[in-house]
């Protein structure tokens, strides 16, 4: 797609915006070039309200667990009867029956469960705990940029002056949600929209053809040449041919939006638009009230997750191999059920890691335990693993990310509290 | 100062030079309640600009952008009389806006404790409900049990109504006002200072106090004294919740101011102990800016300090102070000792240090700068604001006028050097086509589609005031659709139609369409290749370089089956925004002065001031 007329019109496009930031400037001085991984794709998917790991990754292993939980706890694999119990992983975990679907991605060795893992930060509030997650600073309200935002940054593939493939550049970090969220916040150019048709030119006839031509006039300027770029965008997508698009065999998404987003995902990364980091959300976590069992209102959304996660992958194919999914979700929930036969706002939780380069068929994360005196604070799964320890893994492993201490400010752990996922 | 020779007393001559009759409606509010002096300052240097650009550019830059007949109205003012005008907006009538404000947006009016009660009465039903329900085992889920609420009670249904209308009709009012009133400098401000002061709505309780934020906090300060509206932001509920000072109390290595009843005033549920989030923001973002030479020993005496402000849940969430969580130990902000053994006086002499601090005089001014005159903004400029606001003890309306009035507000490298922020784009869009004033929430879901939700910005650094960071791929593609989606007629209020120019021209020639397009969109100023094309339809360049062989990426795009496809597509998920289904239905076929129109907002010139 390069040509002289793409170098006009990117040719406005300067680094100099990145020193509006501290982290810009730091960046800038310490992005490398090379380590050219393209083609390499990170999705991270958060559960937004605080999933109730422990009915997520279930330790059936664990006899407190039944005490804790005795209306909502998932029944040991074993139990006979009709009832589901859950989806035995090594003896010890399980997966809640609602999670079955991503059972041959484990068998595989592609899934990896991470269990007692998340922000060290003791916050209960969904805003400061997601707040935290996105920016990658616990405890630091005053970071501006989300850290999947840095992390475009400190691969070093673009903006420390390498070639700069604008056919490529506009996808490089898509979100599929309505607004950009706080992950991808920053000096790093970012696309979000709710879906994929979105990503056109409203306009019939003759309109379309001016609007561009507008746009290529041959100036330099910044607003200029963003527009060459979107036209170009278009014209790749377009050719792309979202709408004709047909998942691979055995692939089936739920009609539900967050599997037509991850449907979407696939469909960027097989259309070879330079996808380097895509994100999603999926709300409906936050179960204070009858959240259920094995069935119920957290197997809703547990079946949906899964199933929208097992359809990707099985629509990927053989590009799993250069896909990493990481999925988060603020912190865990109380241990003990509640009143209202849900649970509360948590600590420690669970995460799942998912790809052709993952050592997967193994749940990682030291295990604290049950016990009243294992528990954080007397109420919750106490946290092992720094939320960080895996996040900075995955994007120097997945994305060659070389500057560690600046995704992850003031975090000393990275390399050393490695879990070896990857 | 220098300056004072060259201003003159011109009040006598307001009534007749306002662009509306004045008198009708209740003078503007300000500080004083007097209205403010109208003061002129006639240039004693050559401006770069040319009188047309002049006329032009102030209204940009001190408003929205001009509906019809603005250009020429303030032309036969003069821009020194209508800048001087737009500082002392009391002296300009606003009913008719007032009172369409006045009897729509029904929950904006509405006293912070009745929406305090609106928050709280669906979760109350369906906390009760759960309660039964979990006490009979049954395992109905909340949207369930909700459900069952809504069915059974009528009163609950009407105030989950108004409820959900809280952020809708605030954000609707600023638009509004930024669309239609005649105060426009004054609505400038008003956003600048909301972007300042940012709070997010997304953030918990948040939502139902920016009502009072936008109506009570921020507008009537505006254009009055910094400290003045330093304070009334610092004991607003909606900073006070949104950078949670409500909850930071005395840590237990210091002493309380009082030590009674300590336990019952515990705000509920939270950790004790000192917060510094908003003394941070208060610091960094609010004064003296991030190089403002405080340190994190500031940031702490300042939260230390700042300990008992906080708000009563009972009554509207209203300011009090609370000296059983109050900090009564000495601190030494900034330099300056506080003595033991003080209550509230802390936390105001904390702001008095911070207010007339000589970093926040510059930083305020620089800010001011890159608002009104540049992205980079001349320092000889930023320091003679800043000497402005340090002499004046932080008078905003001074500190602007000096901006606004300087030969660099007038240099031609200002001359359209902004990029619009999706606010300004959506309001001056729909300025420039005379739309009426959207009393739905539909136009200011607009803003949120181009990537700003008012009151939506999650982090306490409000959006940027620079242009680079509103310009990628992604937000030329949303503002090309805006344009077509409005001159297709898709939003409410807004249609080509309406604009004056447009029964003259529908049968008019192209060219006559696109000079009187370029003149009251593009602000005259389109180059021969933007006028070609909108004339022709042609690329004078992309034949050129197609001629030289350069490649197809810059041969415009051809024709394709795609609109047909595009026409039966499958409708996708849809979030929950709303604004995207109302913009982007079917592709918008456009002819002769429509076509223009969507052209000239969807072009790269609209997207500057």
């Amino acid at each position: 797609m390069k040509s002289g007329a793409m170098a006009l019109v990117t040719m406005g496009l300067s680094p100099s915006f990145l020193r509006r930031t501290a982290y810009g400037a730091e960046l800038l001085r310490g992005a490398s070039i090379g380590g050219n991984t393209r083609g390499r794709t990170l999705i991270c998917l958060f559960q937004r309200g605080a999933a109730d790991a422990l009915n997520v990754v279930v330790p059936h292993g664990e006899a407190a667990y039944y005490r804790l939980r005795p209306s909502i706890a998932i029944p040991r694999p074993t139990s006979a009867g009709g009832v589901a119990g859950a989806v035995d992983l090594d003896g010890f975990f399980g997966l809640h029956p609602a999670l079955a679907p991503m059972k041959p991605l484990w068998d595989r060795g592609l899934l990896a469960p991470i269990h007692a893992v998340g922000s060290p930060s003791s916050t209960r509030s969904h805003f400061d705990a997601q707040d935290y997650m996105e920016t990658g600073t616990p405890d630091l309200k005053s970071t501006r940029d989300g850290w999947l935002n840095r992390c475009l940054a400190v691969r070093g593939t673009c903006e420390a002056g390498c070639a700069h493939d604008a056919a490529s550049a506009p996808f490089r970090a898509v979100s599929m949600t309505e607004q950009t969220p706080r992950i991808l916040e920053g000096p790093q150019a970012t696309i979000a929209m709710s879906s994929l048709d979105e990503f056109s030119v409203r306009a019939s006839g003759p309109a379309v053809d001016r609007l561009e031509a507008l746009y290529r006039t041959g100036s330099a300027d910044v607003v200029h040449a963003a527009g060459g770029e979107m036209f170009e965008a278009v014209k790749i997508l377009r050719a792309a041919n979202p709408r004709q698009y047909a998942p691979r065999d055995g692939a089936e998404y739920p009609a539900s939006q967050f599997g037509q987003r991850l449907k979407q995902i696939a469909q960027l990364i097989k259309a070879d638009v330079g996808l380097e980091v895509a994100f999603a959300d999926v709300g409906g976590w936050d179960t204070h009230v009858n959240q259920g069992g094995a069935t119920g209102q957290l197997a809703l959304r547990l079946g949906d997750f899964a199933r929208s996660i097992a359809a990707l992958v099985t629509d990927l194919g053989d590009r799993m191999g250069d896909v990493t999914i990481l999925t988060m979700s603020e912190f865990g929930r109380t241990a003990r059920q509640n009143g209202s036969g849900g649970t509360d706002h948590g600590h420690a939780g669970a995460l799942f890691v998912i790809g052709g380069d993952v050592k997967g068929g193994k749940v990682y994360g030291k295990w604290p335990g049950l016990e009243p005196e294992q528990l954080n604070e007397g109420r919750d799964l106490a946290l092992t693993t720094d939320f960080r320890a895996v996040f900075s893994e995955v994007a120097a492993k997945q994305l060659g990310a070389k500057r560690l201490d600046v995704l992850f400010p003031g975090y000393d752990g990275a390399r050393r509290d490695w879990l070896g996922v990857l | 100062m220098r300056q004072l020779p060259r201003l003159l007393a011109l009040s006598a001559l307001a009534v007749g030079v306002s662009c509306a009759p004045a008198g009708r409606s209740a003078p503007h509010s300000s500080s004083d309640g007097s209205p403010a002096p109208l003061l002129v300052v006639a240039p004693t240097e050559p401006r770069e600009q040319t009188t047309d650009q002049q006329v032009r550019h102030a209204l940009d830059r001190l408003g929205f952008g001009p509906r019809p007949g603005d250009v020429a109205r303030v032309r036969a003012m003069g821009v020194d009389q209508w800048i001087a005008l737009q500082l002392a907006p009391s002296r300009i009538d606003d009913s008719s806006v007032d009172a369409l404000v006045a009897s729509s947006f029904e929950t904006y009016h509405a006293d912070t404790r009745e929406l305090v009660v609106l928050a709280q009465a669906g979760q109350q039903a369906i906390r009760q409900r759960a309660r039964q329900a979990a006490q009979q085992g049954d395992t109905a889920n909340k949207r369930e049990l909700r459900a069952d609420a809504l069915r059974d009670d009528p009163q609950l249904r009407e105030q989950l109504r108004r409820a959900r209308r809280v952020v809708g009709d605030v954000q609707a009012v600023k638009l509004t006002r930024a669309v239609a009133s005649e105060r426009q400098l004054d609505e400038v401000m008003t956003d600048f200072w909301e972007n300042h002061f940012s709070v997010y709505t997304g953030k918990g309780q948040t939502r139902i106090y920016v009502p009072a934020y936008d109506r009570d906090v921020i507008r009537p300060r505006a254009l009055g004294r910094f400290r003045d509206l330093l304070g009334a932001v610092a004991k607003s509920p909606a900073m006070l919740f949104y950078l949670d000072q409500f909850q930071s109390t005395v840590d237990s290595t210091h002493t309380p101011l009082r030590s009674t009843r300590l336990a019952r005033m515990r705000p509920a549920g939270r950790a004790r102990g000192l917060n510094e989030n908003y003394a941070r923001e208060l610091l960094e973002l609010h004064t003296l800016g991030v190089d403002g030479g405080y340190t994190q020993h500031d940031v702490v005496e300042v939260a230390r300090a700042l300990t008992g402000w906080t708000m009563n849940p009972r009554q509207g969430a209203g300011f009090v102070f609370r000296p059983e969580i109050h900090d009564a130990d000495a601190k030494v902000v900034l330099g300056h000792r506080l003595a033991a053994g003080r209550g509230i006086e802390d936390g105001e002499e904390v702001l008095d240090i911070v207010a007339r601090h000589p970093a926040t005089a510059r930083f305020i001014a620089r800010k001011l700068a890159i608002r009104f005159v540049s992205d980079d903004p001349p320092a000889a400029l930023v320091e003679r604001a800043a000497a402005t606001f340090r002499r004046t003890d932080g008078d905003i309306r001074e500190t602007v006028r000096t901006i606004v009035t300087s030969p660099e507000f007038f240099s031609r490298a200002a001359y359209r050097a902004k990029v619009k922020s999706p606010f300004e784009l959506v309001a001056s869009a729909l300025r420039a086509v005379g739309a009426r004033p959207d009393t739905t929430p539909r136009s200011a879901q607009l803003v949120a589609f181009l990537g700003a939700p008012i009151f939506g910005h999650q982090a306490p650094n409000g959006w940027p005031e620079t242009g680079d960071a509103w310009i990628n791929a992604g937000a030329i593609l949303n503002r090309i659709n805006f344009g077509l989606a409005l001159a297709g007629g898709r939003i409410p209020g807004a249609s080509v139609a309406q604009w004056p120019d447009a029964a003259r021209l529908r049968t008019a020639p192209r060219e006559q369409q696109v000079d009187a397009v370029v003149s009251a969109f593009l602000g005259g100023q389109a180059s021969p290749d933007t006028r070609d094309i909108l004339i022709k339809g042609e690329n004078p360049l992309a034949s050129k370089l197609a001629a030289e062989g350069a490649g197809s990426a810059a041969t415009p795009m051809t024709e394709s089956s795609d609109d047909e496809q595009m026409m039966t597509m499958q409708e996708g998920p849809r979030g929950r925004l709303g604004a995207r289904p109302a913009l982007l239905g079917r592709p918008v076929q456009l002819e002769g002065l429509a076509q223009v129109v969507g052209l000239a907002i969807g072009a790269p010139e609209f997207q500057r001031r």
